[in-house]
Protein backbone atom coordinates (compact mmCIF):
# COMPACT_ATOMS: atom_id res chain seq x y z
CA UNK A 1 0.00 0.00 0.00
CA UNK A 2 0.60 3.40 -0.88
CA UNK A 3 2.26 5.97 2.26
CA UNK A 4 -0.76 8.03 1.97
CA UNK A 5 -3.19 5.16 2.01
CA UNK A 6 -2.01 3.17 4.76
CA UNK A 7 -1.90 6.87 6.70
CA UNK A 8 -5.40 7.26 6.00
CA UNK A 9 -7.10 4.18 6.93
CA UNK A 10 -5.18 4.63 10.18
CA UNK A 11 -6.51 8.01 10.38
CA UNK A 12 -9.82 6.78 9.80
CA UNK A 13 -9.89 4.11 12.20
CA UNK A 14 -8.01 5.94 14.92
CA UNK A 15 -10.61 8.53 14.79
CA UNK A 16 -13.93 6.43 13.94
CA UNK A 17 -13.29 3.35 16.25
CA UNK A 18 -11.31 5.62 18.57
CA UNK A 19 -14.50 7.48 18.78
CA UNK A 20 -16.74 4.66 19.70
CA UNK A 21 -14.19 3.44 22.34
CA UNK A 22 -13.99 6.94 23.84
CA UNK A 23 -18.20 7.28 24.07
CA UNK A 24 -18.45 4.25 25.11
CA UNK A 25 -15.95 4.71 28.21
CA UNK A 26 -17.95 8.19 28.86
CA UNK A 27 -21.11 6.30 28.63
CA UNK A 28 -19.75 3.79 31.76
CA UNK A 29 -18.27 6.71 33.75
CA UNK A 30 -21.26 8.72 33.60
CA UNK A 31 -24.21 6.18 32.69
CA UNK A 32 -26.84 8.25 34.30
CA UNK A 33 -27.55 12.07 36.17
CA UNK A 34 -27.28 11.57 39.80
CA UNK A 35 -30.56 9.74 41.23
CA UNK A 36 -32.03 12.26 43.92
CA UNK A 37 -31.93 15.38 41.46
CA UNK A 38 -34.43 13.53 39.28
CA UNK A 39 -36.15 10.67 40.70
CA UNK A 40 -37.89 8.39 37.79
CA UNK A 41 -41.61 8.58 38.68
CA UNK A 42 -42.40 4.93 36.33
CA UNK A 43 -39.71 3.61 38.68
CA UNK A 44 -40.07 4.91 41.89
CA UNK A 45 -42.43 3.22 44.38
CA UNK A 46 -46.08 4.02 44.64
CA UNK A 47 -46.39 7.81 46.13
CA UNK A 48 -46.56 11.80 45.29
CA UNK A 49 -44.29 12.52 42.76
CA UNK A 50 -43.01 16.08 42.22
CA UNK B 1 -53.69 22.04 37.83
CA UNK B 2 -51.68 20.22 39.85
CA UNK B 3 -49.44 17.70 37.88
CA UNK B 4 -50.46 13.91 38.32
CA UNK B 5 -49.62 10.48 36.90
CA UNK B 6 -52.93 8.31 36.27
CA UNK B 7 -51.83 5.05 38.09
CA UNK B 8 -54.89 3.20 36.59
CA UNK B 9 -53.24 3.84 32.96
CA UNK B 10 -50.84 1.37 32.11
CA UNK B 11 -47.19 1.41 31.74
CA UNK B 12 -45.37 1.80 28.75
CA UNK B 13 -43.14 -1.21 27.99
CA UNK B 14 -39.31 -0.60 28.07
CA UNK B 15 -36.02 -1.55 26.89
CA UNK B 16 -34.76 -3.74 30.21
CA UNK B 17 -30.94 -1.91 29.99
CA UNK B 18 -29.38 1.17 28.45
CA UNK B 19 -27.42 -1.87 26.58
CA UNK B 20 -30.56 -2.87 24.84
CA UNK B 21 -31.73 0.44 23.74
CA UNK B 22 -28.30 1.13 21.78
CA UNK B 23 -28.16 -2.32 20.45
CA UNK B 24 -31.52 -2.12 19.00
CA UNK B 25 -30.45 1.51 17.76
CA UNK B 26 -27.29 0.11 16.27
CA UNK B 27 -29.30 -2.29 14.93
CA UNK B 28 -31.66 -0.18 13.70
CA UNK B 29 -28.74 2.45 11.69
CA UNK B 30 -26.76 -0.32 10.78
CA UNK B 31 -28.55 -1.90 7.36
CA UNK B 32 -27.65 -2.38 4.00
CA UNK B 33 -26.61 0.79 3.06
CA UNK B 34 -23.75 0.55 5.43
CA UNK B 35 -22.33 -2.15 3.48
CA UNK B 36 -23.30 -1.19 -0.11
CA UNK B 37 -23.44 2.06 -0.12
CA UNK B 38 -21.02 3.56 2.27
CA UNK B 39 -17.64 2.00 0.35
CA UNK B 40 -18.82 2.66 -3.42
CA UNK B 41 -19.30 6.59 -2.11
CA UNK B 42 -15.99 6.88 -0.16
CA UNK B 43 -14.38 5.35 -3.50
CA UNK B 44 -16.18 7.81 -5.72
CA UNK B 45 -15.71 10.89 -3.30
CA UNK B 46 -12.21 11.63 -2.70
CA UNK B 47 -10.99 8.27 -1.21
CA UNK B 48 -9.25 8.41 1.72
CA UNK B 49 -10.10 12.65 1.84
CA UNK B 50 -13.83 11.57 1.92
CA UNK B 51 -12.87 10.77 5.91
CA UNK B 52 -12.79 15.02 6.29
CA UNK B 53 -16.13 15.63 5.14
CA UNK B 54 -17.91 12.43 6.31
CA UNK B 55 -17.15 13.32 9.60
CA UNK B 56 -18.00 16.88 9.87
CA UNK B 57 -21.40 15.89 8.19
CA UNK B 58 -21.60 13.17 11.40
CA UNK B 59 -20.87 15.97 13.82
CA UNK B 60 -22.65 18.97 12.16
CA UNK B 61 -25.91 17.01 11.09
CA UNK B 62 -25.88 12.92 11.78
CA UNK B 63 -25.63 13.23 15.70
CA UNK B 64 -28.12 16.68 15.82
CA UNK B 65 -30.86 15.27 14.28
CA UNK B 66 -30.61 12.09 15.94
CA UNK B 67 -30.47 13.87 19.44
CA UNK B 68 -33.25 15.84 17.84
CA UNK B 69 -35.55 12.64 17.32
CA UNK B 70 -34.29 11.17 20.47
CA UNK B 71 -35.52 14.23 22.56
CA UNK B 72 -39.02 13.76 21.00
CA UNK B 73 -39.35 10.32 21.43
CA UNK B 74 -37.78 10.46 24.73
CA UNK B 75 -39.86 13.31 26.29
CA UNK B 76 -43.37 13.00 24.31
CA UNK B 77 -43.27 9.01 24.58
CA UNK B 78 -45.03 8.27 21.68
CA UNK B 79 -44.70 6.48 18.18
CA UNK B 80 -44.18 9.83 15.36
CA UNK B 81 -47.41 10.84 14.81
CA UNK B 82 -48.55 11.08 19.34
CA UNK B 83 -45.07 12.77 19.87
CA UNK B 84 -45.18 15.31 17.58
CA UNK B 85 -49.06 15.96 18.53
CA UNK B 86 -48.17 16.11 22.61
CA UNK B 87 -45.17 18.79 20.91
CA UNK B 88 -47.70 20.37 18.83
CA UNK B 89 -51.43 19.19 17.80
CA UNK B 90 -50.85 20.20 13.62
CA UNK B 91 -47.35 18.76 13.97
CA UNK B 92 -49.09 15.00 14.34
CA UNK B 93 -49.46 15.40 10.19
CA UNK B 94 -45.20 15.13 10.06
CA UNK B 95 -45.51 12.14 11.82
CA UNK B 96 -47.69 10.52 9.60
CA UNK B 97 -45.95 11.36 6.92
CA UNK B 98 -42.98 9.64 8.19
CA UNK B 99 -44.87 6.71 9.12
CA UNK B 100 -46.27 6.05 5.74
CA UNK B 101 -42.57 6.49 4.28
CA UNK B 102 -41.47 3.90 6.83
CA UNK B 103 -44.56 1.85 5.34
CA UNK B 104 -43.60 2.03 1.87
CA UNK B 105 -39.91 1.39 2.22
CA UNK B 106 -40.55 -1.51 4.37
CA UNK B 107 -42.40 -3.00 1.76
CA UNK B 108 -39.59 -3.08 -0.47
CA UNK B 109 -36.70 -3.25 2.27
CA UNK B 110 -38.10 -7.01 2.93
CA UNK B 111 -37.62 -7.54 -0.64
CA UNK B 112 -33.89 -7.12 -0.66
CA UNK B 113 -33.64 -9.49 2.84
CA UNK B 114 -35.54 -11.73 0.60
CA UNK B 115 -33.26 -12.03 -2.08
CA UNK B 116 -30.27 -11.68 0.40
CA UNK B 117 -31.40 -14.97 2.26
CA UNK B 118 -32.03 -16.94 -1.44
CA UNK B 119 -28.46 -16.18 -2.13
CA UNK B 120 -27.27 -17.31 1.39
CA UNK B 121 -28.62 -20.74 0.43
CA UNK B 122 -26.95 -20.47 -3.33
CA UNK B 123 -23.59 -19.87 -1.90
CA UNK B 124 -23.59 -23.62 -0.44
CA UNK B 125 -23.46 -24.45 -4.09
CA UNK B 126 -22.52 -21.21 -6.13
CA UNK B 127 -25.35 -21.63 -8.01
CA UNK B 128 -25.08 -18.03 -9.32
CA UNK B 129 -22.68 -19.91 -12.08
CA UNK B 130 -20.10 -17.90 -14.54
CA UNK B 131 -22.41 -15.13 -15.53
CA UNK B 132 -23.80 -13.76 -12.27
CA UNK B 133 -25.64 -10.59 -13.84
CA UNK B 134 -27.51 -12.77 -15.73
CA UNK B 135 -28.44 -14.97 -13.62
CA UNK B 136 -29.43 -12.25 -10.87
CA UNK B 137 -31.60 -10.46 -13.26
CA UNK B 138 -32.72 -13.11 -15.93
CA UNK B 139 -33.21 -16.46 -14.03
CA UNK B 140 -33.48 -15.55 -10.32
CA UNK B 141 -35.13 -12.05 -10.63
CA UNK B 142 -36.79 -12.74 -13.78
CA UNK B 143 -36.84 -9.10 -14.70
CA UNK B 144 -39.41 -8.06 -17.14
CA UNK B 145 -40.28 -4.34 -18.64
CA UNK B 146 -41.08 -1.63 -16.79
CA UNK B 147 -44.71 -2.56 -16.02
CA UNK B 148 -47.20 -3.89 -13.58
CA UNK B 149 -46.89 -7.76 -13.93
CA UNK B 150 -48.93 -10.11 -12.26
CA UNK B 151 -46.43 -13.04 -13.55
CA UNK B 152 -45.21 -14.81 -10.26
CA UNK B 153 -41.71 -15.58 -9.24
CA UNK B 154 -41.55 -18.44 -7.13
CA UNK B 155 -38.09 -18.12 -5.82
CA UNK B 156 -38.54 -14.42 -4.72
CA UNK B 157 -42.11 -15.44 -3.65
CA UNK B 158 -40.95 -18.23 -0.88
CA UNK B 159 -38.40 -16.30 1.01
CA UNK B 160 -40.07 -13.33 1.20
CA UNK B 161 -42.87 -14.93 2.88
CA UNK B 162 -40.43 -16.43 5.31
CA UNK B 163 -39.10 -12.98 5.60
CA UNK B 164 -42.13 -11.68 6.42
CA UNK B 165 -43.38 -14.37 8.89
CA UNK B 166 -40.38 -14.15 10.62
CA UNK B 167 -41.32 -10.02 11.26
CA UNK B 168 -44.96 -10.61 12.13
CA UNK B 169 -43.39 -12.76 15.29
CA UNK B 170 -40.65 -10.06 16.09
CA UNK B 171 -42.95 -7.52 16.25
CA UNK B 172 -46.08 -8.92 17.62
CA UNK B 173 -43.90 -10.44 20.60
CA UNK B 174 -43.00 -6.10 21.51
CA UNK B 175 -40.66 -4.59 22.29
CA UNK B 176 -38.47 -5.86 25.31
CA UNK B 177 -39.37 -10.16 24.55
CA UNK B 178 -39.02 -9.28 20.63
CA UNK B 179 -37.11 -6.37 19.17
CA UNK B 180 -34.65 -5.90 21.74
CA UNK B 181 -34.17 -9.54 22.07
CA UNK B 182 -33.22 -10.32 18.55
CA UNK B 183 -31.10 -7.21 18.27
CA UNK B 184 -29.05 -8.27 21.45
CA UNK B 185 -28.55 -11.94 19.19
CA UNK B 186 -28.21 -10.20 15.91
CA UNK B 187 -25.63 -7.17 16.70
CA UNK B 188 -22.87 -9.07 18.19
CA UNK B 189 -22.90 -12.02 15.57
CA UNK B 190 -23.67 -9.39 12.65
CA UNK B 191 -19.96 -8.01 13.87
CA UNK B 192 -18.12 -11.23 14.28
CA UNK B 193 -19.12 -12.19 11.27
CA UNK B 194 -17.96 -8.97 9.80
CA UNK B 195 -14.70 -9.34 11.28
CA UNK B 196 -14.18 -12.49 9.84
CA UNK B 197 -15.03 -11.23 6.47
CA UNK B 198 -12.58 -8.72 6.79
CA UNK B 199 -10.01 -11.06 8.23
CA UNK B 200 -10.37 -13.14 5.09
CA UNK B 201 -10.47 -10.67 2.44
CA UNK B 202 -7.39 -8.94 3.89
CA UNK B 203 -5.50 -12.07 3.07
CA UNK B 204 -6.52 -12.45 -0.37
CA UNK B 205 -4.02 -11.83 -2.93
CA UNK B 206 -4.91 -7.80 -4.61
CA UNK B 207 -6.38 -7.03 -1.23
CA UNK B 208 -3.29 -4.03 -0.82
CA UNK B 209 -4.70 -2.74 -4.16
CA UNK B 210 -8.14 -2.56 -3.09
CA UNK B 211 -7.26 -0.60 0.36
CA UNK B 212 -4.78 1.88 -1.92
CA UNK B 213 -8.32 3.17 -3.98
CA UNK B 214 -10.49 3.14 -0.63
CA UNK B 215 -7.88 5.22 1.28
CA UNK B 216 -5.51 7.29 -1.20
CA UNK B 217 -6.47 10.56 -0.82
CA UNK B 218 -7.73 12.79 -3.53
CA UNK B 219 -7.46 16.23 -1.55
CA UNK B 220 -8.93 18.42 -4.74
CA UNK B 221 -11.81 16.33 -4.24
CA UNK B 222 -12.52 18.50 -1.23
CA UNK B 223 -12.98 21.48 -3.08
CA UNK B 224 -16.33 19.67 -4.91
CA UNK B 225 -19.48 21.00 -3.06
CA UNK B 226 -20.73 17.64 -4.70
CA UNK B 227 -18.53 15.61 -2.35
CA UNK B 228 -20.02 17.43 0.41
CA UNK B 229 -22.96 16.62 -0.19
CA UNK B 230 -22.50 13.34 -0.69
CA UNK B 231 -20.88 12.89 3.02
CA UNK B 232 -24.20 14.78 4.17
CA UNK B 233 -26.16 12.27 1.90
CA UNK B 234 -24.18 9.32 3.13
CA UNK B 235 -24.39 10.41 6.51
CA UNK B 236 -28.25 11.29 6.92
CA UNK B 237 -29.52 7.91 5.09
CA UNK B 238 -27.03 5.83 7.63
CA UNK B 239 -28.21 6.82 10.32
CA UNK B 240 -32.06 6.01 10.01
CA UNK B 241 -32.93 9.62 11.39
CA UNK B 242 -35.59 11.85 10.64
CA UNK B 243 -38.23 9.35 9.70
CA UNK B 244 -39.99 8.25 12.62
CA UNK B 245 -37.69 5.57 14.11
CA UNK B 246 -35.36 6.88 16.50
CA UNK B 247 -38.22 8.67 17.99
CA UNK B 248 -40.12 5.18 18.59
CA UNK B 249 -37.16 3.81 19.84
CA UNK B 250 -36.46 6.45 22.12
CA UNK B 251 -40.19 6.84 23.38
CA UNK B 252 -39.67 3.35 24.67
CA UNK B 253 -36.30 4.40 26.76
CA UNK B 254 -36.87 4.56 30.24
CA UNK B 255 -37.91 7.91 32.05
CA UNK B 256 -34.28 8.84 33.38
CA UNK B 257 -32.14 7.23 30.62
CA UNK B 258 -29.41 8.81 29.54
CA UNK B 259 -29.96 9.90 26.29
CA UNK B 260 -27.50 11.75 24.31
CA UNK B 261 -24.76 9.64 25.77
CA UNK B 262 -26.07 6.42 24.44
CA UNK B 263 -26.75 8.77 21.37
CA UNK B 264 -22.90 9.10 20.61
CA UNK B 265 -22.44 5.27 21.31
CA UNK B 266 -25.02 4.79 18.28
CA UNK B 267 -23.91 7.30 15.82
CA UNK B 268 -19.83 6.09 16.35
CA UNK B 269 -20.73 2.84 15.96
CA UNK B 270 -22.59 2.66 12.62
CA UNK B 271 -19.30 4.72 11.39
CA UNK B 272 -17.61 2.42 12.29
CA UNK B 273 -19.47 -0.51 10.99
CA UNK B 274 -18.74 1.75 7.89
CA UNK B 275 -15.26 1.65 7.85
CA UNK B 276 -14.92 -2.10 8.74
CA UNK B 277 -17.72 -2.73 5.82
CA UNK B 278 -15.67 -0.50 3.53
CA UNK B 279 -12.61 -2.44 4.57
CA UNK B 280 -13.59 -5.77 3.68
CA UNK B 281 -15.48 -4.80 0.37
CA UNK B 282 -12.69 -2.83 -1.23
CA UNK B 283 -10.42 -5.84 0.10
CA UNK B 284 -12.75 -8.20 -1.53
CA UNK B 285 -12.91 -5.80 -5.14
CA UNK B 286 -8.85 -5.74 -5.07
CA UNK B 287 -8.77 -9.49 -5.34
CA UNK B 288 -11.56 -9.13 -8.12
CA UNK B 289 -9.45 -7.01 -10.29
CA UNK B 290 -6.53 -8.71 -9.71
CA UNK B 291 -7.84 -11.99 -11.12
CA UNK B 292 -9.37 -10.58 -13.81
CA UNK B 293 -5.96 -8.47 -14.47
CA UNK B 294 -7.35 -5.22 -14.14
CA UNK B 295 -7.57 -2.31 -12.01
CA UNK B 296 -10.30 -1.08 -9.13
CA UNK B 297 -11.28 1.79 -11.39
CA UNK B 298 -12.00 -0.64 -14.40
CA UNK B 299 -14.50 -2.68 -12.72
CA UNK B 300 -17.68 -2.19 -12.76
CA UNK B 301 -20.94 -2.09 -10.04
CA UNK B 302 -18.78 -0.93 -7.02
CA UNK B 303 -22.26 0.09 -4.88
CA UNK B 304 -25.75 -0.73 -4.41
CA UNK B 305 -27.78 -4.09 -5.31
CA UNK B 306 -25.42 -4.57 -8.12
CA UNK B 307 -22.41 -4.72 -5.42
CA UNK B 308 -23.82 -7.11 -3.56
CA UNK B 309 -26.07 -9.81 -6.09
CA UNK B 310 -23.74 -9.39 -9.09
CA UNK B 311 -20.17 -8.72 -8.13
CA UNK B 312 -19.88 -9.70 -5.35
CA UNK B 313 -21.05 -13.48 -6.19
CA UNK B 314 -18.78 -13.45 -8.93
CA UNK B 315 -15.50 -12.60 -6.47
CA UNK B 316 -17.07 -15.90 -4.65
CA UNK B 317 -16.95 -17.89 -7.32
CA UNK B 318 -13.04 -17.12 -7.68
CA UNK B 319 -12.28 -17.84 -4.11
CA UNK B 320 -10.97 -21.22 -2.45
CA UNK B 321 -12.99 -21.54 -0.11
CA UNK B 322 -15.86 -18.86 -1.77
CA UNK B 323 -18.79 -20.86 -0.65
CA UNK B 324 -18.64 -20.04 3.27
CA UNK B 325 -17.07 -16.80 2.73
CA UNK B 326 -20.57 -16.23 0.62
CA UNK B 327 -22.84 -17.56 3.11
CA UNK B 328 -21.02 -15.24 5.68
CA UNK B 329 -21.76 -12.62 3.77
CA UNK B 330 -25.15 -13.05 2.48
CA UNK B 331 -26.45 -13.67 6.16
CA UNK B 332 -24.48 -11.05 7.36
CA UNK B 333 -27.04 -8.83 5.01
CA UNK B 334 -29.75 -10.91 6.33
CA UNK B 335 -28.73 -9.97 9.85
CA UNK B 336 -28.21 -6.26 8.84
CA UNK B 337 -31.36 -6.14 6.75
CA UNK B 338 -33.49 -7.88 9.59
CA UNK B 339 -32.68 -5.65 12.21
CA UNK B 340 -33.38 -2.79 10.05
CA UNK B 341 -36.97 -3.65 9.12
CA UNK B 342 -38.19 -4.16 12.47
CA UNK B 343 -37.26 -1.31 13.77
CA UNK B 344 -39.22 0.50 10.78
CA UNK B 345 -42.18 -1.34 11.05
CA UNK B 346 -42.35 -1.38 15.12
CA UNK B 347 -42.64 3.03 14.71
CA UNK B 348 -45.62 1.97 12.15
CA UNK B 349 -47.46 -0.79 14.48
CA UNK B 350 -47.06 1.56 17.45
CA UNK B 351 -48.63 4.39 15.94
CA UNK B 352 -51.16 2.19 14.44
CA UNK B 353 -51.48 1.15 18.15
CA UNK B 354 -51.55 4.70 19.81
CA UNK B 355 -54.09 6.48 17.45
CA UNK B 356 -56.79 3.63 17.02
CA UNK B 357 -56.44 2.29 20.35
CA UNK B 358 -55.42 -1.30 19.63
CA UNK B 359 -53.37 -4.23 21.57
CA UNK B 360 -49.76 -3.98 20.56
CA UNK B 361 -50.26 -7.42 19.31
CA UNK B 362 -53.86 -6.51 17.18
CA UNK B 363 -52.06 -3.62 15.54
CA UNK B 364 -48.52 -5.39 15.14
CA UNK B 365 -50.74 -8.64 13.11
CA UNK B 366 -52.84 -6.05 10.86
CA UNK B 367 -49.58 -3.45 10.04
CA UNK B 368 -47.39 -6.83 9.55
CA UNK B 369 -50.16 -8.22 7.29
CA UNK B 370 -51.17 -5.46 4.94
CA UNK B 371 -47.85 -4.50 4.79
CA UNK B 372 -46.43 -8.08 3.40
CA UNK B 373 -49.81 -8.77 0.94
CA UNK B 374 -48.76 -5.39 -0.76
CA UNK B 375 -44.66 -6.43 -0.52
CA UNK B 376 -45.57 -10.13 -1.85
CA UNK B 377 -47.94 -8.50 -4.84
CA UNK B 378 -45.37 -5.88 -6.14
CA UNK B 379 -42.24 -7.53 -5.59
CA UNK B 380 -42.57 -11.21 -6.34
CA UNK B 381 -43.51 -10.63 -9.92
CA UNK B 382 -41.39 -9.95 -12.60
CA UNK B 383 -41.46 -6.60 -12.91
CA UNK B 384 -40.08 -6.15 -8.93
CA UNK B 385 -36.59 -4.76 -9.38
CA UNK B 386 -37.28 -2.33 -11.52
CA UNK B 387 -40.36 -0.98 -9.08
CA UNK B 388 -38.08 -1.57 -6.04
CA UNK B 389 -35.43 0.86 -8.15
CA UNK B 390 -37.88 3.20 -8.53
CA UNK B 391 -39.62 3.74 -5.09
CA UNK B 392 -36.88 3.47 -3.25
CA UNK B 393 -35.30 6.44 -5.69
CA UNK B 394 -37.93 8.60 -4.68
CA UNK B 395 -38.82 7.16 -0.91
CA UNK B 396 -35.11 8.23 0.56
CA UNK B 397 -33.80 10.69 -1.94
CA UNK B 398 -37.41 12.88 -1.90
CA UNK B 399 -39.28 11.57 0.97
CA UNK B 400 -36.85 11.28 4.00
CA UNK B 401 -35.51 14.00 2.96
CA UNK B 402 -38.69 16.41 2.82
CA UNK B 403 -39.60 15.09 5.90
CA UNK B 404 -36.35 15.85 7.85
CA UNK B 405 -36.53 19.57 6.12
CA UNK B 406 -40.48 19.79 7.38
CA UNK B 407 -39.15 18.45 10.88
CA UNK B 408 -36.06 21.11 11.65
CA UNK B 409 -38.21 23.66 10.15
CA UNK B 410 -41.46 22.94 12.04
CA UNK B 411 -39.50 22.35 15.51
CA UNK B 412 -37.42 25.17 15.14
CA UNK B 413 -39.02 28.03 13.63
CA UNK B 414 -42.69 27.30 13.70
CA UNK B 415 -43.28 25.67 16.94
CA UNK B 416 -40.56 26.56 18.71
CA UNK B 417 -39.96 24.01 21.07
CA UNK B 418 -36.10 23.39 20.05
CA UNK B 419 -35.44 24.50 23.84
CA UNK B 420 -37.61 22.49 25.38
CA UNK B 421 -36.07 19.63 23.88
CA UNK B 422 -32.34 21.01 24.52
CA UNK B 423 -33.69 21.63 28.26
CA UNK B 424 -35.11 17.77 28.58
CA UNK B 425 -31.85 16.47 27.13
CA UNK B 426 -29.31 18.02 29.21
CA UNK B 427 -31.53 17.17 32.28
CA UNK B 428 -31.37 13.23 31.64
CA UNK B 429 -28.28 13.06 29.94
CA UNK B 430 -24.33 13.38 31.08
CA UNK B 431 -23.24 14.69 27.51
CA UNK B 432 -24.72 18.59 27.35
CA UNK B 433 -26.53 19.57 24.43
CA UNK B 434 -25.17 23.42 24.03
CA UNK B 435 -26.97 26.08 22.06
CA UNK B 436 -24.64 25.61 18.68
CA UNK B 437 -27.39 22.64 18.38
CA UNK B 438 -29.63 25.35 17.85
CA UNK B 439 -27.85 26.34 14.82
CA UNK B 440 -26.85 23.27 13.44
CA UNK B 441 -30.45 22.08 13.35
CA UNK B 442 -32.26 25.13 12.72
CA UNK B 443 -29.67 26.48 9.83
CA UNK B 444 -27.44 24.12 8.75
CA UNK B 445 -29.07 21.13 8.23
CA UNK B 446 -32.15 22.78 6.21
CA UNK B 447 -29.90 24.52 4.49
CA UNK B 448 -28.24 21.06 3.45
CA UNK B 449 -31.09 19.33 3.17
CA UNK B 450 -32.90 21.87 0.69
CA UNK B 451 -29.95 21.41 -1.38
CA UNK B 452 -29.75 18.19 -1.56
CA UNK B 453 -33.31 17.68 -2.18
CA UNK B 454 -32.98 20.76 -5.31
CA UNK B 455 -30.62 19.32 -6.78
CA UNK B 456 -32.45 15.42 -6.91
CA UNK B 457 -35.49 17.28 -7.74
CA UNK B 458 -33.96 18.56 -11.03
CA UNK B 459 -32.16 16.00 -12.46
CA UNK B 460 -34.84 13.26 -12.15
CA UNK B 461 -37.06 15.85 -13.41
CA UNK B 462 -34.99 16.54 -16.14
CA UNK B 463 -33.39 13.22 -16.98
CA UNK B 464 -35.47 11.17 -15.77
CA UNK B 465 -34.35 8.10 -14.00
CA UNK B 466 -32.70 4.87 -15.61
CA UNK B 467 -34.12 5.15 -18.73
CA UNK B 468 -37.63 4.03 -17.14
CA UNK B 469 -40.69 5.57 -19.09
CA UNK B 470 -42.02 8.96 -17.91
CA UNK B 471 -45.62 7.18 -16.90
CA UNK B 472 -43.85 4.53 -14.69
CA UNK B 473 -42.00 7.39 -13.02
CA UNK B 474 -45.00 9.42 -12.72
CA UNK B 475 -46.71 6.23 -10.89
CA UNK B 476 -44.44 4.77 -8.84
CA UNK B 477 -41.86 7.77 -7.95
CA UNK B 478 -44.02 10.66 -7.76
CA UNK B 479 -46.84 8.40 -7.43
CA UNK B 480 -45.11 6.91 -4.02
CA UNK B 481 -44.82 10.74 -2.58
CA UNK B 482 -48.25 11.46 -3.46
CA UNK B 483 -49.67 8.73 -1.75
CA UNK B 484 -47.91 9.02 1.41
CA UNK B 485 -48.38 12.82 1.22
CA UNK B 486 -52.14 11.68 1.01
CA UNK B 487 -52.30 9.26 3.38
CA UNK B 488 -50.45 11.23 5.85
CA UNK B 489 -53.07 14.00 5.31
CA UNK B 490 -56.33 11.22 6.14
CA UNK B 491 -54.74 9.50 8.51
CA UNK B 492 -54.51 12.96 10.50
CA UNK B 493 -57.96 13.66 10.13
CA UNK B 494 -59.30 10.50 11.40
CA UNK B 495 -60.30 11.49 14.96
CA UNK B 496 -58.28 9.75 17.92
CA UNK B 497 -61.54 9.65 20.38
CA UNK B 498 -59.33 10.94 23.41
CA UNK B 499 -56.57 7.31 22.75
CA UNK B 500 -53.94 10.80 22.99
CA UNK B 501 -54.22 10.88 26.41
CA UNK B 502 -55.27 14.88 26.83
CA UNK B 503 -53.81 15.34 30.43
CA UNK B 504 -50.85 13.66 29.00
CA UNK B 505 -47.77 15.88 31.26
CA UNK B 506 -44.22 16.23 30.00
CA UNK B 507 -41.83 14.51 32.45
CA UNK B 508 -39.42 16.18 34.10
CA UNK B 509 -41.21 19.81 34.41
CA UNK B 510 -38.94 22.62 32.70
CA UNK B 511 -38.77 26.27 33.04
CA UNK B 512 -38.49 26.98 29.37
CA UNK B 513 -42.48 25.32 28.44
CA UNK B 514 -43.99 28.33 29.50
CA UNK B 515 -45.95 28.32 25.96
Amino acid sequence: MTTSAVLMMIVAMLVVWGGLVASVLFLRARPEVDDTELPDPDAAPPGEQG
Amino acid sequence: MAPHHDAAAPQRETWTSSTGFILAAVGSAVGLGNIWRFPGVAYESGGGAFLIPYLVALLTAGIPILFLDYAVGHRYRGAAPLSYRRMARPAEALGWFQIVLSFVIAVYYAAVIAWSLSYFVFAFDLRWGEDTAAFFVDEYLQVGDPEISTTLVSGVAVPLVLVWAAVLVIIALGVTKGVQRVNIIFIPLLVLAFVGLVVRALTLPGATDGLNALFTPDWAALADPGVWIAAYSQIFFSLSIAFGIMVTYASYQRRRANMTSSGLVVAFANSSFEILAGIGVFATLGFLARQQATTIDQLEGLSGPILSFVTFPAVISEMPGGNLFGAVFFGALVLAGFTSIISILLGVAASVQEKFGLTHRTAAVAVCVVCSIISIGLFSTTSGLIALDTVDQWANNIGIVVSAIVMTVLIVWVFRTAPVLRAHLNRVSTFRVGRVWFVLIGGLAPVVLTTMLVQRVRTLATEGYEGYPGWYLLVFGWGTIAVVAVGALVLTLIPWRGRDDADFRAWPELEEEQR
